[in-house]
């Protein structure tokens, strides 16, 4: 049970952190708030599903050619619909909502709402203290964090990185300083993208690929940025594991729990917010000037 | 016999000063006359069924303009209220066994306290926090349904409640005047001087708190009077569609309110009715391509943003009336002069 309760909550863990840092950073940088951001896990979901029933190859290629395809569609998409309205906060929230539904609507039509599945990569199991572990659940977690990993190398170390954590912090002196902003904004999309695409990759073996998939983990995403604090990767990561642990220990141990597990880890973010209303590692950053 | 003629002649007076000087007038006054006059052409019960819920609705939307709109406190969870009030409407009915009439104001009472306790809360919180807090409020709710299901029906929703009256025709007259009287309070209290404090709220909080006024009370007055006019609307739902389920509390309840009243334009009180007088037998337009409906949907509202980000029924208005640049009063687009203080309009 406890040994479950880790594993699961490592899991989901890890997909929330991947999730809401790609949504803190187009946050951060174009003021963005990407209702789609988690509609585009779901059409990595099915790319990986469509290359490797429909083609015939095995789910690490659909992998490799799901990320950079849905990288490209958000990019574009970005391009196309969200560019030319950023300055109206309320039109780029709607405009991602109705992006979120045509996707879903799209895959509902290619892949009709029947539940699909992926097959592990690795099959097989072994056990600790007679508990099942499954290769899958273990890859699974290693790739997330190695794409933490690299992230944060991206961040920290490359030239690219520290455009994006400038305009982050104030655009107009980034701007200033040189940068052009709305191509860093580009490229933040693309990687933010990315991280979702990556993240649908690594989950998709151990979830049920549905046209709906992108609802749950888009409320909890939304939860473990609020609860981390808006705009802090540090703050997501660890909200994005106590989140996770909250949902696996409702569901493990109470009755009903699958019901439950929302509310809890809802509550629990509302809870920390009436006592840090900036969230746990936010700053409270002045309004926009 | 005098005093009438004195009144008809005043009437007509103000119909042709007020209503007729202005399209945007006349296009409001002609709709509602079209509303009221509608089951006199037809009665098919179809067609009567999609404008009540347009009606419905159209309440919804305009409650969720007076909170997130002017006050600007961005609701993502705006479905909460109108749970709140179909499941008190229904459960009041159901085990207390209310008359409609009764049912449905307390419903939308229950939404009034549902407002104050997420109000509280969320009052420490602002712009995109407070957007993304507030979605999860009916997800939590929706949790504490599917757990309890011999109090709520679970999954199934609350059936078997009583019709708000037997015929359809009485059902289309009800909500349609309930919502013209809703919507008509909705806007008259934009208009007063709390609809005043409300939009200088969202323009800066600082500034409106600098000139004495308690903006957390206010702030909540916001989120408990858009609770009252969503829970109304949720209890009309409840009563017309004869259940009240999970489905009322869903993330796409939330963001469908939020779509349609950033569409027809926020800040207004008739962006949003109007615009889900358009968009909601729109959607039951595309019925006839069942697969591809929502996909439309979301196309048809990417393509009108594109092009009018400030919302459809402003960019139309301000398209046919201009402004005078002397004194503020709306005109006609024709006009060269202003029809109140003869300024040139160029």
């Amino acid at each position: 049970m406890v040994l479950d309760i880790i594993i699961t909550s490592l899991i989901n863990g890890s997909t929330y952190a991947l999730l809401a840092i790609g949504f803190s950073l187009i946050f951060g940088v174009a003021r963005i708030v990407n209702i789609a951001h988690t509609a585009f896990y779901m059409v990595a979901a099915y790319c990986i599903y469509f290359v490797t029933y429909n083609m015939g190859y095995h789910p690490i290629v659909g992998m490799l050619i799901a990320v950079p395809l849905v990288t490209l569609l958000g990019m574009v998409t970005y391009r196309i619909f969200i560019a030319p309205i950023r300055e109206h906060e309320a039109a780029v929230l709607i405009g991602t909502i109705a992006l979120a539904i045509a996707l879903q609507e799209v895959m509902l039509l290619i892949f009709s709402g029947d539940y699909r599945s992926v097959p592990a990569l690795m099959q097989g199991f072994f056990t600790i203290f007679d508990r099942k572990i499954f290769y899958q659940q273990l890859i699974t977690l290693i790739a997330a964090l190695v794409i933490l990993g690299a992230l944060r190398l991206l961040l920290m170390q490359t030239k690219l990185g520290l455009a994006i954590r400038s305009t982050a912090q104030d655009r107009e002196v980034a701007n200033l300083m040189g940068m052009n902003e709305s191509r860093v904004a580009l490229y933040t999309v693309g990687i933010s993208i990315a991280l979702a695409g990556f993240t649908g990759a690594v989950i998709v073996p151990l979830t049920i690929v549905e046209p709906f998939m992108w609802l749950h983990p888009l409320i909890m995403m939304m939860a473990v940025v609020v609860l981390g604090g808006l705009g802090s990767i540090k703050g997501s990561f660890f909200a994005a594991y106590i989140l996770g642990f909250a949902e696996a220990a409702v569901v493990f141990l109470i009755p009903m729990g699958a019901f439950l597990k929302g509310s809890v880890a809802l509550s629990i973010m509302i809870l920390v917010l009436l006592i840090r209303p900036e969230g746990l590692f936010g700053i409270a950053f002045e309004e926009e000037r | 016999m005098d005093l009438i003629r004195f009144y008809v002649r005043k009437l007509i007076t103000v119909i042709k000063g007020e209503i007729l000087v202005l399209p945007s007038r006349m296009v409001v006054a002609v709709f509602f006359l079209i509303l009221l006059g509608l089951p006199m052409i037809t009665q098919d019960p179809y067609f009567l069924r999609i404008l009540i819920l347009t009606s419905i609705f159209a309440i919804f939307a305009a409650s969720w303009d007076l909170l997130s709109g002017f006050t600007g406190q961005m609701n993502f969870g705006h479905a909460l209220f109108f749970g709140v009030g179909a499941y008190g409407a229904a459960m009041l009915n159901l085990h207390f066994h209310l008359p409609p009439w009764g049912s449905i104001p307390l419903g939308a009472l229950a939404s009034v306290l549902a407002g104050l306790i997420i109000g509280i809360p969320c009052l420490r919180l602002r712009g995109t926090y407070l957007a993304l807090t507030t979605l999860a409020f009916p997800i939590i709710l929706m949790g504490i349904v599917f757990a309890v299901p011999e109090i709520t029906g679970g999954e199934l929703g609350i059936s078997g409640i009583d019709r708000l009256v037997r015929s359809r025709v009485a059902q289309y007259y009800i909500t349609v005047v309930v919502m013209v009287v809703l919507v008509v309070v909705m806007w008259k209290i934009t208009d007063s001087n709390i609809g005043i404090i409300f939009h200088a709220i969202r323009e800066d909080e600082v500034a409106v708190r600098a000139s004495g006024i308690n903006t957390t009370r206010y702030k909540l007055m916001a989120f408990c009077l858009s609770g009252f006019f969503a829970g109304i609307a949720g209890g009309l739902y409840a009563h017309f569609m004869r259940i009240a389920g999970p489905s009322t509390l869903e993330v796409s309840m939330s963001f469908q309110v939020v779509i349609w009243a950033v569409f027809g334009g926020v800040v207004t009180i008739w962006g949003p009715v109007g615009a889900v007088f358009i968009l909601f037998p729109l959607l039951e337009f595309f019925r006839f391509w069942p697969e591809l409906r929502m996909l439309l949907f979301a196309i048809v509202i990417l393509l009108i943003l594109l092009f009018m980000p400030q919302g459809l029924l402003p960019w139309i208005r301000d398209k046919i009336e201009n402004e005078c640049p002397r004194c503020k009063i709306r005109n006609v687009a024709t006009r060269k002069t202003c029809r109140i203080c003869d300024a040139s309009m160029h």
